[in-house]
């Protein structure tokens, strides 16, 4: 599954406040705030650890969380790259 | 009364201790330059309501500053892959390249300059990654904008509401200075991160001519603002040569010179004397309408205000194009 | 400019021009008894225009212009410029007041606890504010809720409240004739009558509140009560401010403090009585 090697903003730039069970995140960068479900705040988490493509987004993952469909990282990184809290290498 | 208060002010901050606080503000307000006061104004005794009004001012300045930078941040993102020169121009400019002109300027759209042979690729790209376009792309206006004007018909972000304009010269085709546009890109500057910008004199150049050829001198004040910081941050020898030479270059010396001259008279600009030249009788106009704004933000000076809008469009275009032009909107 | 009046509502401070007298006038009279802006300095300044010279004289038309502007906002009648002059003042808050976080909300407090009623327009929040306010509650505003960001309290904000169609009669049987400024007919969201807030209200106005719980009231169903997520709160409130984009990092502190840490309810309600009845049953609920 090779692709694009994605990156996030370093630790800090985004702030994260929880709430019943959805997270907002404000991105400091741009000014905006997004609100997002699982599995989005553990992908940014994630590569917080370092750029990284899908195939090793997932292992990532798998570490801590049970991940079903492999297919569901796409459509979140794309999500994700669209909101430009993540970008392409 | 506002308008002169507000040169004044941001001419000499100090000097404005006692004076019509509601005047002030209401100009700088109407003439875009509320956030430049404020930071002028920084650290001088002032009455306590108007430091909280400055203070908010300067907040939303910061905050205007994050959002050009991040749509500049989003327009290099979408146009890396096409590996063409991105250059950014007005605001955008001086605060990526945190030109002292960036204090308090306030940025609407994103203005970018790229080469023409890319026009294409650089709006395929934008569309790609979420821009869209503002008017309805058929008949007249498009092909119009296409043919004659120096940028894209206007795009703006699907979901972050902003536009962008994709500039391939800085004066529309059917103006009489003709820029030299490849020679803009060639001296451009890179920052870091990708994006470039217009060499110093060039941004003059640029502020020049978007003053005097391509507009009604709506906004004068502050663009002669940007000059006077502009000019102030790079004075020096070898400047003052770039600038003479690239005002020729792209045919636009009378509208630096000018330029040059009322940001001397109004802001005490350390200009160029030998170039710049003397004040005219004309200049004298240019002032009056420049300063034709009252305490209570209203525009003055009707007459002289209608006589420079018909030259904005008489520079833009030549009579028979204005001719048919005007004709085709009164019957479309 | 010919005419012009300064009025003080909340924290915020006005300056109103206008090319006609009459408007300031019935401005004048609709805000008996307000304060002037502190030290005469205004934070916003709103114009009434003629849309061209000559329509000051010739049929006449109110444009509404100051320093902030909708670009192509149709002008109004002279008929209405009273509501011209109340648009302007919206729109100047809306667009340019970005001190305190803005909500379209509207606010009555009881023993320094406030509570904001906030929703679609037409939910008849207005009319319940106003209503409430005359029911032992202080109004602190019916279309703006100025939550201060550091301290997390809210500022009164009461204006003049806007009352459409139905709830002018509602009102009127509530409240005497002097405390009315006149009725407009025909205005593009129909007849409007806007109401002077109580003399407590006024004298109050620099009096913030701790928010204590968060309504979203809906017209028209049967009686019921739910509670509302956090995070749907939350993006409820974002959409319903004007200013929450432009406040950056403070706005998301302060609207995530308050989600978190107030309760929200959504209420049908068949009637305003009904309403009311379930607020106060809250606020008793809550002082306890």
């Amino acid at each position: 599954m090779a692709g694009p090697t994605y990156i996030a903003d370093p630790e800090g730039t985004v702030l994260g406040v929880e709430l019943d069970g959805l997270t907002a995140l404000f991105h400091a960068p741009s000014g905006m705030t997004h609100i997002v479900a699982p599995p989005a705040p553990q992908i940014l988490d994630a590569l917080r650890e370092g750029p990284a493509d899908a195939a090793e987004l997932l292992r990532r993952l798998r570490v801590h969380f049970e991940f079903g469909d492999d297919e569901v990282i796409h459509a979140r990184l794309d999500e994700l790259e669209t909101a430009g809290l993540v970008r392409r290498a | 009364m506002g308008a002169r208060l507000l040169v004044r002010a941001l001419r000499d901050p100090a000097s404005v201790r006692h004076c019509d606080w509601n005047a002030l503000i209401g100009a700088a307000r109407a003439e875009q330059l509320i956030g430049s006061l404020a930071f002028r104004m920084e650290g001088l005794p002032v009455p306590a309501r108007v430091e909280e009004i400055f203070e908010a001012a300067r907040r939303d300045s910061g905050h205007q500053r994050t959002q050009a930078l991040w749509e500049a941040e989003m327009a290099r993102r979408a146009l890396a892959p096409l590996d063409v020169p991105v250059i950014l121009m007005k605001g955008s400019a001086f605060h990526a390249a945190n030109l002292g002109a960036s204090v308090g300027r306030s940025v609407g759209d994103l203005d970018i300059l790229v080469p023409k042979a890319s026009l294409d690729a650089v709006e395929a790209a934008l569309l790609g990654a979420g821009w869209e376009h503002v008017k309805d792309t058929k008949g007249y206006d498009d092909d119009y904008y296409r043919r004659w004007m120096h940028e894209l018909p206007p795009l703006i972000h699907r979901t972050r509401d902003r536009m962008i304009d994709v500039h391939h010269t800085i004066l529309p085709l059917t103006a009489r200075p003709r820029p030299n546009a490849q020679a803009l890109i060639a001296d451009s500057v890179a920052l870091e991160g990708g994006l470039r910008i217009l060499a110093p004199a060039d941004i003059i150049v640029h502020g020049a001519a978007h003053l005097f050829a391509d507009g009604d001198l709506a906004g004068g004040l502050r663009n002669l603002w940007d000059i006077d910081r502009l000019v102030r941050e790079f004075d020096m020898p070898v400047f003052r040569a770039s600038l003479r030479e690239n005002a020729q270059r792209h045919q636009l010396a009378p509208h630096v010179r000018r330029a040059l001259r009322l940001a001397q008279r109004l802001y005490g600009t350390p200009v160029d004397r030998a170039f710049a030249g003397r004040f005219t009788l004309a200049d004298r106009l240019f002032e009056a309408r420049l300063l034709a704004r009252n305490g209570w933000g209203q525009e003055r000076a009707k007459a002289l205000r209608f006589a420079f809008y018909v030259r904005s469009h008489w520079l833009r275009m030549p009579p028979l194009m204005l001719a048919r032009h005007l004709w085709i909107k009164a019957r479309g | 400019m010919r005419h012009k009046l300064a009025l003080r509502i909340g924290p915020v401070g006005f300056r109103i021009g206008s090319a006609w007298r009459a408007p300031l006038d019935a401005l004048a009279a609709l805000y008996a008894g307000y304060p002037e802006p502190e030290d005469g300095i205004c934070d916003f300044t709103v114009r009434l225009e003629p849309e061209r010279p000559w329509r000051r004289l010739i049929r006449p038309s109110v444009a509404i212009r100051g320093d902030y502007i909708l670009p192509d906002a149709a002008p109004l009648s002279f008929a209405h410029a009273l509501l011209a002059a109340e648009m302007g003042m919206n729109l100047q808050m809306a667009l340019g007041h970005k001190s305190c976080l803005l909500l379209h909300a509207a606010t009555v407090e009881k023993n320094g606890r406030a509570l904001i009623m906030t929703g679609e327009s037409g939910a008849g929040k207005s009319t319940l504010a106003a209503l409430l306010g005359e029911r032992g509650w202080r109004l602190m505003g019916d279309e703006f809720a100025l939550l201060h960001m550091e301290s997390g309290t809210l500022l009164p904000f009461p204006r003049a409240i806007s009352l459409k169609n139905g709830a002018i009669r509602v009102m009127e049987a509530e409240v005497e004739a002097s405390r009315f400024g006149p009725r407009l007919i025909g205005t593009p969201k129909g007849d409007i009558r806007h109401l002077r807030p109580n003399e407590e209200a006024v004298a109050r106005m620099g009096e913030g509140a701790i928010p204590a719980l968060i309504l979203f009231p809906r017209f028209g169903e049967t009686a019921a009560v739910r509670g509302v997520g956090a995070a749907e709160v939350f993006m409820r409130l974002t959409q319903a401010s004007t200013n929450y984009v432009a406040l950056g990092r403070s706005g998301f502190e302060a609207l995530t403090r308050l989600v978190k840490t107030i309760p929200a309810l959504a209420i049908d309600y068949p009637d305003a009585e009904t309403a009311i009845g379930l607020v106060d049953d809250f606020q008793r609920e809550l002082a306890a």
